[in-house]
């Protein structure tokens, strides 16, 4: 790293100096920790699937390594890269997301995915950070010109977005994508009154969900179902932090993993917290919040307003993924499928929450001399 | 970390006072301002999973409800206690036994959950199997005590929700043998019926076995003696009862028809019925030695001494006639040898109905055997309580005990004069429980003598025949059964015989109790309490003597007496008194016996 001097004007020098080293680093302590859970906890799934005992650890740590390099090429661009780069992005997995209604087999309920030969995808994953952005730029065009219809486009196209993902169905990416496009109409000037009218209807949407998806609504009655008692992994994955206490039982030495069917991807916090105990749960939790807290502070500097509302909902994005998968695993709200950012196993996720994140790191490195968007 | 944050200069507005301007300033200070706000709501909401996490790891045992019913598989079973009988042989014992049950809240997939355990546990029934698995408990039953290959095989499936409880399960190696004594235990372990109902929180309390009074050997004797001859008369069951006639235990209890422990739905209906505790019945005739024994000890009568049975007597508007009707003065002798209603009769009206009723009560005949059992009938007692009752009582119609009572009656009859109570438990004390006195020495002494000459002489001569060498006394029975439609069935007899032996210095009382027979070419077609039940009281003590170390008598001259039946009746009765006098003496030769009964 010394290498770069400060008076080094290659491409990668200026990137260096100027993109956030310290979320830098801390996605690669998150993609380490990734690691780290992958060997830990996916072992005992894939026994029980009858794959090779590595077969999730090892793609996992590939996919890491391909999500870092993602990270550090998309974090290369400019904004008017990125911007172009999400609108691609955003057409190409609109697409796919029709094809997968079609053609996506079904698991578990849902059809999400598509395949090609060995490989397979979820287009849903990269919709979000690509919708992100280029919601964040109609609303900032629409608040910097007069007339421009930008408020309508983003919110034309998050409602494409989403009912798609009801197709699928996928409420808990639903209240995801949901959440960003608010979070930046929000941010980028909405009156209160609609603030207001805007909160009241993802109350009345979270009832609809309740009322239309028969999962949603046997979780939620469980939730508040006290008699009913807490599902089985919800269950399991609370006795896993009961065992780990402070210091946990100790790598390897866990036992929720064997048990539940989920341990390596929506529950692998549950896994941390039995083998290495409160102190780095702690610690996980307080990573994300550090990583979301300093992007928003990056972003708070931007003379961009472009910049400001895409760094914003793509942060809010990963905030509010973690925050379900977290909060899930701790039992605060009725279990919700989500995966947490660069920990749980999944390729489509890891890359395309890399893609986010990239971004995220394009957009609030440091451009002096330029300006917002004229 | 916070230099870092602090290095983002969320706070420095300054910088941007120079900055955009107009339209652009305004939208980009919204947007910060907000942005904040945005920050501080994310920031809370870290906070908030944080401390979760703090709370869970080390404050867990508040987070959350925890299943009502937590089954520790390490902990140690509570093992109900054994039983065992007088001689320390286990009846019954307790065996670890492994249930299968389901929490179907952890159950994933009912149907695959279904396939796999029928595959390994085929005798499951798939459609309960899968109402099982996703019903609303937390904890159902699914197969009881799994064999160790079966419950490898299921814990091999790794299924979840699929669970174990270690418990135990009630095995009675000795089958229907001790059938009613014991009882039965439900599947959850828990005593329903006999001994292992009556001692449930003894039991379940674990620790020493819990011994019973009955001596195995003599019960299987007693169960095989009392099945061939409930066969050999196509009778409806019966009951075999051998008692200490010392101590009131119950060395052998059986009642026919039973059933296996081990399977208690054969307990249903008729094999679930204990005749020997819960039956009550008019016994007949052998209640006339209990007449005999009130007259003799309250003095209205001497042994010498007699009534006129020369023509049947009218009580109220009823007619007392005598089956083996002799039709001239009987003396006492004579009246329980040849069973007479008359003489009985008038013996207790002389006794009187109050001191009838005294004695009958203090033989705990007015009330239920205080056997441990739940399986105790009510004797039926005649209410109200006339002079014709006394009459009927007297020779064993108008009142019904159990047949267990009858003998602990017998028992206080020939054992000196002392009640103990009933029980199934060995006694340690070698007297037994502390008894009352019922009856004078004198008055159990020719008692004996008197039950000696009945089979000896009268209608228990096959009770002998049976048992070639050992003395025997007692006292036959037919009772008619009263029909369902009232009134007595002249076809239907409660056949019975109650002896005790030796009958000189009498350890055991026997008793057995035929419900229904019918004649065989052998009995001549008689289906009577001397043709039925004395053989079979006859076979048990020539079987049990040795076991319970009672030598023969052969070669003691004053029994050829007792055997030798003189022509004329008054000879009888000059004869007869010596005779029993003898073994009145013969009693005073074991004295220790006596004095322990008394």
């Amino acid at each position: 790293m010394s290498t770069l001097a400060r008076t080094d004007n290659s491409i990668l020098a200026r990137w260096w100096w100027t993109v956030d080293r310290w979320n830098l680093a801390a996605v690669a302590v998150l993609a380490m920790t990734g690691a780290v859970l992958a060997l830990a906890a996916s072992p005992p799934v894939a026994l029980r699937l009858g794959l090779d005992t590595y077969y999730f650890a090892s793609r996992q740590v590939l996919y890491l390594g391909i999500g870092l390099f993602v990270v550090v090429c998309a974090s290369l661009l400019s904004p008017k890269g990125v911007r172009r780069l999400a609108m691609a992005v955003l057409a190409g997995s609109m697409m796919l997301m029709v094809a997968v209604l079609a053609v996506g087999p079904e698991i578990k309920g849902a059809t999400r995915w598509l395949s090609f030969g060995a490989m397979s995808l979820q287009p849903s994953e990269f919709v979000k950070p690509a919708l992100a952005v280029t919601a964040a730029w109609f609303f900032a065009q629409a608040r910097l010109q007069e007339g421009y219809p930008g408020n309508l486009v983003a919110t034309g196209l998050f409602l494409m977005v989403a009912a798609l993902l009801l197709m699928q169905p996928d409420v808990g990416m639903t209240m995801v994508v949901a959440a960003v496009w608010a979070v930046q109409f929000f941010l980028a000037g909405l009156p209160i009154v609609m603030v207001m009218g805007i909160g009241l209807a993802f109350l009345m949407a979270s009832v609809g969900a309740y009322f239309t998806f028969g999962h949603v609504r046997a979780r939620v009655d469980r939730f508040f179902d006290p008699s009913a008692g807490e599902g089985y992994q919800v269950m399991r994955s609370l006795d896993a932090f009961h065992n780990g206490g402070l210091t946990g039982r100790g790598p390897g030495e866990g036992r929720v993993k064997e048990v539940l069917p989920d341990a390596h991807t929506d529950f692998i916090f549950a896994v941390a917290g039995e083998e290495f105990g409160m102190l780095v749960c702690v610690a996980i939790v307080g990573l994300f919040a550090f990583v979301v807290i300093r992007g928003l502070s990056r972003a708070y500097k931007d003379d961009n307003l472009f910049v400001l509302l895409a760094s914003a909902g793509l942060l809010v994005q990963f905030a509010v993924q973690a925050m379900i998968n977290l909060a899930s695993t701790l039992h605060l709200i009725p279990p919700k499928g989500m995966t947490l950012p660069f920990v749980s196993y999944g390729g489509s996720s890891t890359v395309a929450i890399a893609l986010g994140f990239g971004m995220m790191l394009a957009l609030t490195r440091l451009r002096p001399g330029e300006g917002g968007v004229r | 970390m916070i230099a870092s944050l602090m290095q983002g200069d969320l706070f420095d507005f300054a910088r941007y006072r120079g900055g955009p301007t107009g339209r652009t300033a305004e939208a980009l200070e919204t947007g910060r301002s907000r942005l904040v706000v945005t920050g501080l709501v994310i920031s809370m909401a870290f906070m908030a999973l944080g401390w979760r996490v703090v709370d869970l790891t080390l404050f867990a045992d508040r987070a959350e409800p925890r299943l009502a019913r937590s089954v520790n598989p390490l902990a140690p079973v509570q093992e109900r206690a054994d039983i065992v009988d007088r001689n320390g042989i286990v009846i019954a014992t307790s065996l670890p036994a492994v249930s299968l049950y389901v929490d179907p809240k952890h159950v994933m997939d009912v149907q695959e959950t279904a396939d796999k355990l029928i595959r390994v546990l085929p005798d499951l029934d798939r459609d309960k199997l899968e109402k099982r698995l996703s019903s609303r408990g937390r904890f159902v039953y699914l197969k009881r005590n799994l064999t160790p290959e079966q419950h490898y095989a299921v814990n091999r499936l790794g299924l979840p929700g699929i669970q174990f409880e270690r418990g135990e399960r009630r095995v009675y190696p000795q089958g229907r043998l001790l059938a009613h004594v014991l009882g039965v235990t439900d599947i959850d372990g828990r005593g329903t019926a006999g001994i292992e109902r009556h001692f449930e929180s003894k039991l379940t309390g674990g620790g020493a076995p819990l011994q019973l009074s009955i001596d195995l050997r003599i019960q299987a004797i007693a169960h095989e003696v009392l099945t061939n001859t409930v066969q050999e008369f196509s009778a409806l069951g019966g009951t075999a009862i051998v008692m200490d006639a010392n101590t009131s235990e119950l060395v052998a209890m059986v009642s026919l028809p039973d059933f296996d422990p081990n399977r208690p739905v054969e307990m249903l209906g008729e094999a679930g019925f204990n005749r020997a505790t819960k039956g009550v019945y008019e016994m007949g005739s052998t209640f006339k030695l209990l007449t005999a024994a009130m007259a003799l000890d309250s003095g209205v009568v001497a042994i010498s001494g007699g009534y006129d049975a020369s023509k049947p007597m009218r009580v109220a508007r009823f007619s007392i006639t005598d089956y083996h009707a002799k039709n001239r003065w009987l003396s006492v002798p004579e009246i329980l040898i040849y069973s007479s209603n008359i003489g009985a009769a008038k013996m207790a009206l002389d006794v009187g109905t109050k001191a009838q009723q005294t004695y009958l009560g203090r033989l705990g005949l007015l009330r239920p055997s205080p056997v441990e059992l739940p399986e105790v009938g009510h004797p039926l007692v005649p209410s109200p309580w006339r002079e014709i009752s006394t009459v009927t009582v007297s020779y064993g119609h108008g009142l019904s005990v159990s047949p267990v009572q009858l003998a602990n009656a017998i028992a206080t009859t020939v054992n000196g004069g002392i009640r103990r109570p009933t029980t199934l438990i060995k006694q340690q004390a070698p007297e037994g429980i502390p008894g009352a006195r019922v009856f004078s020495p004198d008055t159990s002494a020719k008692m004996r003598g008197l039950m000696r000459l009945v089979v000896s002489r009268g209608t228990g001569k096959n009770a002998e025949k049976e048992a070639d060498g050992y003395l025997i006394g007692g006292k036959t029975g037919t009772a008619e059964k009263i029909k369902a439609s009232g009134g007595y069935s002249d076809k239907a007899n409660i056949a019975s015989f109650v002896g005790a032996f030796p009958i000189h210095a009498p350890r055991y009382v026997v008793c057995v109790v035929v419900d229904e027979p019918k004649g065989t070419k052998e009995s001549f077609g008689y289906a009577t309490g001397g043709w039925v039940a004395a053989p079979a009281v006859g076979r048990i003590v020539q079987r049990t003597a040795g076991i319970m170390g009672i030598t023969p008598e052969f070669g003691m001259p004053h029994l050829a007496a007792t055997r030798e039946l003189p022509a004329d009746a008054n000879e009888i009765t000059a004869a007869l008194k010596p005779a029993a006098l003898r073994d009145v003496e013969n009693v005073s030769r074991q004295p220790e016996q006596v004095r322990a009964a008394e």
